[in-house]
Parts: C-alpha cells; sequence; structure tokens
C-alpha cells in the first residue's frame, strides 16, 4: 500500500549517470568502438560546446541562438493565448457562438502545427514572420479548446447561484467563469508550450538563420555529431527551463489549487 | 436570461443551423478572399481549387507518387516507429511499475530525455540511419516511446494493491504478477497511452519527412512548398488531417470498446 507513495531514491538518479558517464568515455575514448563520425567523446562536446559559446557557430554564439528561439517562441505563444482563451473562453460561455465556431476547429484540428510550416513558408517566406505564425497556430488550438472545456466543466449550480444572486454578465466572468477554468487553461497552456517548441526547432530546422533549430540544421551539414548534442542538450535545457517557468506562473495564478 | 443559456443545451435544430452557418462562413470567408483576386491563386487557391487538385493528386502522380502511395509509404513508417514504440514502451513501464530498482535506474534519464523535442533527433537519425526508412522511424519512435512507457508505468504502480498481495500470497512468481495482474489491470491506461502516443507518433512522422525523406506525405508538402503550390500542400495538410483523425478513431473505439468490456 505505501508502494505507491515511496518517493524514488535518489541515488539511482546518480548512480544512472555516472554509469552513463563512463559508458561513453569508455565506447568514444578508450575502445573507439563507436567512431567520431557517428557520435561524438566527451572531450568533443566539450570542445563543441566552448566552440559555440564563445567564438560561435552557425553565424551566431550559443546565447544568442538561444534568444533568438525563445523570442519568437514567447511572441507567438503569447499571440496564441492572448487571442485563443478569450475566444475559447467566449465559446464556454455561450451555447450558441460554441455551436457556431466549433465545428470549424473540429475540421482544423486534425492537421497537426508541423503540417502548416510548408504552408507557412510559401506564404511568408523563411524568415521570422512565418516560425511566429506557425508557434501561433500550435499554441491558439489548444488555447481556445482549453479554456472552453475549462467553462464547460465548471459545476453548473455554482454558475446559477451566481445568476441567482443577480450577478452582471461581466462579474460573472470575472468571478466564477475564469478563475473556474484557469486550472485548465493553463493545463493547455503548458502543454501547448511543448508543441510550440517542438514546432519551432521543425521550423528551423526546414530554413533559418539563426536559432536552436538552424544550429542542428548546419551541424548536420557539416556531419559534427559533437555540435548535434550540444544543440539537443540546448533544446532540452531551454524546454526544462520554460516549462518550469510556467509552472512557477501557474502556481501565482491559481494559488488555491495544489499542484 | 441569456446567461441561462451557459448550462443550458440548445436544441438541435438551432445547433445543426449554428454548425452549419459557420462551416459557411469558414468556407465562405475562404472563397471570398480568394475569389476576390487581392491574393494571388497560387497563394490562396479557392476551396473547390483545392478540392479538385486533391482529387486529380490520387490519380497523377506528384514527385514520383500518386497520393495514396505517399500516405502508405508514410503510414508504413508510421506503423513501424509507433509498432516498435509499442513493443519496448509498454513492457519497459510494467517492469519499471514492478521493480523498484529499474525504476529508480531508467526514470532519472527518461525524464532527462523526455525534455528533447522528438524533431531534435532528425539530425542523428538521418546521420545514422539514412533518409529512406530508418531516419523516420527513429523520429517516430522518440515521439511515441514516452507515453507508452508512462502509462504502462501508471498503470502498474496503480494496481490494487490487494490484487497484487492476493498474488503474492499465493507464491505467484515476478513473471506471473507482471503477465497476469499487472497487465490487465493496466489495460485501460496502457490503451490511453497509446492513443497519445500514435497522435504524437503521427505529428513526428510529419515532421520528419519535412526534413529527411525522399517520399512519404511530408515530403509531398515540401515539394508542394517548392513549387509555389499552395493547393498541393493544402491537400497534403487535409490528407494529414484525414489519416491523423482515422488513428485517433480507431484507438478511441478500442479504448471505449475495452472499458465497455470491463464494464466501467
Amino acid at each position: 500500500m505505501t508502494r505507491s507513495h515511496e518517493r524514488r531514491p535518489v541515488w539511482g538518479g546518480v548512480v544512472t549517470f555516472v554509469v552513463l558517464a563512463v559508458a561513453w568515455y569508455m565506447l568514444t575514448t578508450l575502445t573507439n568502438t563507436i567512431g567520431s563520425g557517428r557520435f561524438s567523446s566527451p572531450a568533443e562536446t566539450w570542445d563543441a560546446l566552448r566552440q559555440i559559446a564563445f567564438a560561435g557557430y552557425a553565424d551566431a554564439r550559443l546565447a544568442e541562438h538561444i534568444l533568438h528561439s525563445v523570442k519568437l517562441v514567447l511572441l507567438g505563444f503569447a499571440a496564441a493565448a492572448i487571442v485563443g482563451v478569450p475566444l475559447g473562453l467566449a465559446m464556454g460561455a455561450s451555447r450558441g457562438f460554441e455551436a457556431f465556431l466549433n465545428p470549424t476547429f473540429l475540421l482544423i484540428r486534425p492537421i497537426p502545427p508541423l503540417a502548416w510550416i510548408p504552408l507557412a513558408i510559401v506564404w511568408l517566406g523563411l524568415g521570422d514572420a512565418a516560425k511566429v505564425l506557425i508557434i501561433w497556430f500550435a499554441a491558439f488550438v489548444p488555447a481556445v479548446i482549453n479554456s472552453y472545456s475549462g467553462v464547460r466543466s465548471i459545476e453548473p449550480y455554482l454558475i446559477e447561484a451566481a445568476r441567482m444572486l443577480g450577478v452582471p454578465r461581466a462579474m460573472l466572468m470575472r468571478e466564477v467563469l475564469i478563475p473556474g477554468a484557469l486550472p485548465m487553461i493553463f493545463t493547455g497552456l503548458r502543454l501547448s508550450l511543448q508543441a510550440c517548441w517542438t514546432t519551432l526547432v521543425a521550423g528551423e530546422l526546414i530554413g533559418a538563420i539563426a536559432g536552436l533549430g538552424h544550429v542542428l540544421y548546419q551541424a548536420s551539414l557539416d556531419i559534427f555529431p559533437a555540435m548535434i548534442v550540444v544543440g539537443m542538450g540546448s533544446v532540452a535545457v531551454t524546454a526544462a527551463v520554460m516549462t518550469v517557468g510556467l509552472s512557477w506562473i501557474e502556481r501565482r495564478a491559481i494559488p488555491w489549487r495544489q499542484a | 436570461m441569456t446567461a441561462f443559456a451557459i448550462t443550458r443545451e440548445l436544441s438541435w435544430q438551432r445547433r445543426f443551423v449554428l454548425s452549419v452557418a459557420g462551416i459557411a462562413a469558414f468556407f465562405g470567408v475562404w472563397w471570398a478572399a480568394a475569389a476576390s483576386g487581392l491574393v494571388a491563386p497560387q497563394f490562396l487557391p479557392t476551396p473547390l481549387a483545392v478540392l479538385e487538385k486533391f482529387v486529380a493528386l490520387t490519380q497523377t502522380t506528384f514527385v514520383g507518387y500518386t497520393l495514396q502511395q505517399h500516405l502508405a509509404s508514410s503510414f508504413g513508417r508510421f506503423a513501424l516507429g509507433f509498432g516498435l514504440a509499442a513493443a519496448i514502451g509498454v513492457p519497459l513501464g510494467l517492469l519499471m511499475g514492478w521493480f523498484r530498482g529499474l525504476d529508480a535506474i531508467v526514470s532519472p534519464l527518461f525524464d532527462a530525455l523526455r525534455f528533447v523535442a522528438p524533431i531534435a533527433w532528425v539530425p542523428f537519425a538521418a546521420l545514422w540511419f539514412g533518409t529512406g526508412i530508418g531516419g523516420p522511424v527513429l523520429v517516430i519512435f522518440s515521439g511515441s516511446f514516452p507515453p507508452c512507457v508512462i502509462n504502462a508505468y501508471r498503470g502498474a504502480r496503480y494496481v490494487e494493491p490487494r490484487f497484487v498481495e492476493a498474488a503474492q500470497t499465493l507464491g505467484a512468481s515476478h513473471w506471473r504478477i507482471i503477465t497476469e495482474v499487472l497487465l490487465p489491470a493496466s489495460v485501460p491506461s496502457i490503451v490511453a497511452g497509446l492513443r497519445v502516443s500514435a497522435g504524437l507518433g503521427w505529428q513526428s512522422l510529419v515532421g520528419a519527412e519535412l526534413i529527411v525523406a525522399s517520399s512519404g506525405i511530408g515530403y509531398l508538402l515540401v515539394r508542394g512548398q517548392a513549387n509555389i503550390s499552395t493547393a498541393i500542400v493544402m491537400s497534403g495538410m487535409i490528407a494529414i488531417g484525414i489519416v491523423g483523425f482515422a488513428i485517433d478513431a480507431l484507438l478511441r473505439r478500442m479504448e471505449r470498446y475495452i472499458s465497455r468490456r470491463r464494464g466501467l
């Protein structure tokens, strides 16, 4: 019974990473089982990291690439949240509005955000505008759908009680619908942040002048495994930091809910 | 009066009329924008032109294959990547749910790798397995693997302790507990995971094919984009949407069937 509530021992993680690091060193450096054209050794990876951090690679330094990617993600994500959340709330608050808009969303929804990349490129070219468009799109549909289901998940008696007490419409929105929908809205935003990041990396892999996806693209053209590892690591670390940041905001915005 | 509309269902007639009006408005705006001549037809074709292109693509070849052949080669890659992810991920998740040591070793690694977007595997996929079938399959695998593991793991961890204790009291071996207690009890969770996993896998496939492939539906999109033919790109997007929807509908049916059989 206590099984499922026990915490994982910390030693497991430490042991895993130590063993993995040793195996990595042995296979690439000592025995050379994995050639340097396939995967990089720890020393090569460290050198690649130093190279991109200080001298720069693919036309910019690591910090600039990260900043460029993060800027685009935040721009598209914020635009999607600003348009999508109110639209979803409106769909939740009005059955008629929902019946009017929902079928169109059902039509568009099965098309994954990545499939919009070629269309965005045809329309807007390879610059930042196309990236912001696809990121916007990746976040927009989940933002709308989760805000809308968030309103729908509110217990009807709460809304009816508020109406019975003569609460005006704007106040109902502010005091009942928005707080009630917030947990689901944040779930949606968290999911879509992940989708945005994936979409951006894909977009930059296809064509860009800067950004982490561009680093990956350049490194795979140069057959430079060490730089690919550095690029993948940067993608992962940046995604992790953004997710943590959003959960921090979530805890501030919904203090009444225990995560 | 209006705010009560939040909690009250619309009559189906009103709902139907509004839905039709909504779809009509969507296509109407699209058609008006395209037909007005403000946007060149190669950037925004009319809905009808896209439909014509879609039909034409199923009959004549584009970049070597018809639309169905592109879809078939995409689907083959998807089935391979998704099948591998399920075949490795589900047993791994169950084992992690049962053996604490394995859990302690694998979970941290898994948590670290989860943050690498599947698409970021593309360079290594191309380097290690080429652009034929191996490369895209690795990318699909990395997209669909995590939900398989996580859901099998959760299913195994949250099995009623009574069942496990009963099996242990009766002297069942590890193998029998995993296959005859944990696996059946986790089936709903596993199927739910497979659905998520198929969705992510299909998306990753599209991404992988946009970058590394010489056939498939993603490749069709890229070539359409290179030819600046929005009609081809849109036809490809529609095909992707239809197949993705069909995969999801199939797994949803399976999910419902299983929960009905279990009387849930």
